[in-house]
């Protein structure tokens, strides 16, 4: 990786999953981490528009780049949220078989989900979300910005009173 | 044993952190390890340092799939943290804090949190690193 400085948070772009409408959201997610997949119950149900961006913390959690992966390849054939939701809702079921009977159920074309969460590209994109991750100070998740500021405290429970 | 003159003519980045397997200082040094290799790239070290004894340290490196080394403070309890100032009496165990230390052996920036609570940021490093 190269610049790792402090930064404050990018700016929402082109290139950002997002979805919803209300107060935006910036936020950055483990899709293997369990505290994420608590959070991820609460936030999917909050009147925002939340914007995805990807820190797998690969050493604590082996498994978790291959889900960036995933999720992002799955939204290269328009699932991004489908297949996040389906993670985080089945933390239990995340090995790659797992994943292809997630991709059938999506109706994805398999072989390209293939090809395309090993990609060069698919690793860059999540890559880039990490190092921005690590620039604005993310050590733990659920973080979660708004209007570039840290949401502090309980990040769930804060989200919920100011998306009130 | 590791001293200070094992790591002579580089920098060094110590990171004093509370207990093995808490969970703020798994956290912290998962993060630390996200991104050790671009603090080697900059010609420096980065070892972390507890009150815990050197089995403790194996098994939370274990279980964290860390290869940065953790330095164990462990008898006398505290002396090399009680140097740096890092060593909280009221607790028993180190604060939260990090110190670069040039290749002369000087220290060169410090940073401290106001809880243990608090994680410094991988940015912070590279802050003190020049980039």
């Amino acid at each position: 990786m190269s610049e790792l400085t402090s930064a404050g948070v990018p700016p929402v772009g082109p290139e950002d999953r997002a979805r919803g409408e209300g107060l935006e959201v910036i936020a950055y997610f483990d899709l293997a981490c369990p505290y994420c997949a608590g959070s991820w119950l609460r936030i999917r149900e909050l009147p925002l528009r939340l914007v995805f961006r990807h820190f797998p913390v690969a050493s604590k959690h082996p498994r978790a780049p291959a889900l960036h992966a995933a999720v992002e390849a799955a939204g290269l054939q328009g699932r991004f949220w489908e297949m996040c939701d389906s993670i985080y809702l089945d933390q239990g079921h995340i090995d790659d078989p797992h994943l292809w009977d997630r991709v059938r159920r999506f109706e994805l074309d398999l072989d390209r989900f293939e090809r395309e969460r090993r990609s060069d590209a698919v690793a860059e994109r999540v890559r880039r979300d990490f190092k921005s991750g690590i620039r604005a100070g993310i050590a733990s998740t659920p973080a979660a910005f708004v209007d570039a500021e840290r949401v502090e405290g309980n990040v769930e429970e804060a989200l919920a009173v100011r998306a009130e | 044993m590791v001293g200070l003159g094992d790591f002579t003519g580089r920098k060094l980045v110590l990171c004093f952190y509370p207990l093995d397997f808490s969970p703020v200082c798994s956290d912290q040094l998962s993060i630390y390890q996200e991104v050790l290799g671009d603090i080697e790239a900059k010609g420096a070290s980065l070892v972390g340092i507890s009150v815990d004894s050197a089995y403790c340290h194996r098994a939370f490196r274990e279980r964290l799939n860390l290869t940065l080394p953790l330095l164990a403070d462990f008898h006398p309890k505290g002396a090399m943290s009680r140097d740096y100032g890092a060593y909280q009496e009221e607790f028993g165990t180190d604060n939260r804090s990090l110190v670069l230390v040039d290749g002369d052996g000087m220290v060169r920036w410090s940073y401290a949190t106001d809880s243990v609570k608090d994680i410094p940021g991988a940015n912070l490093i590279f802050d003190a690193l020049g980039g």
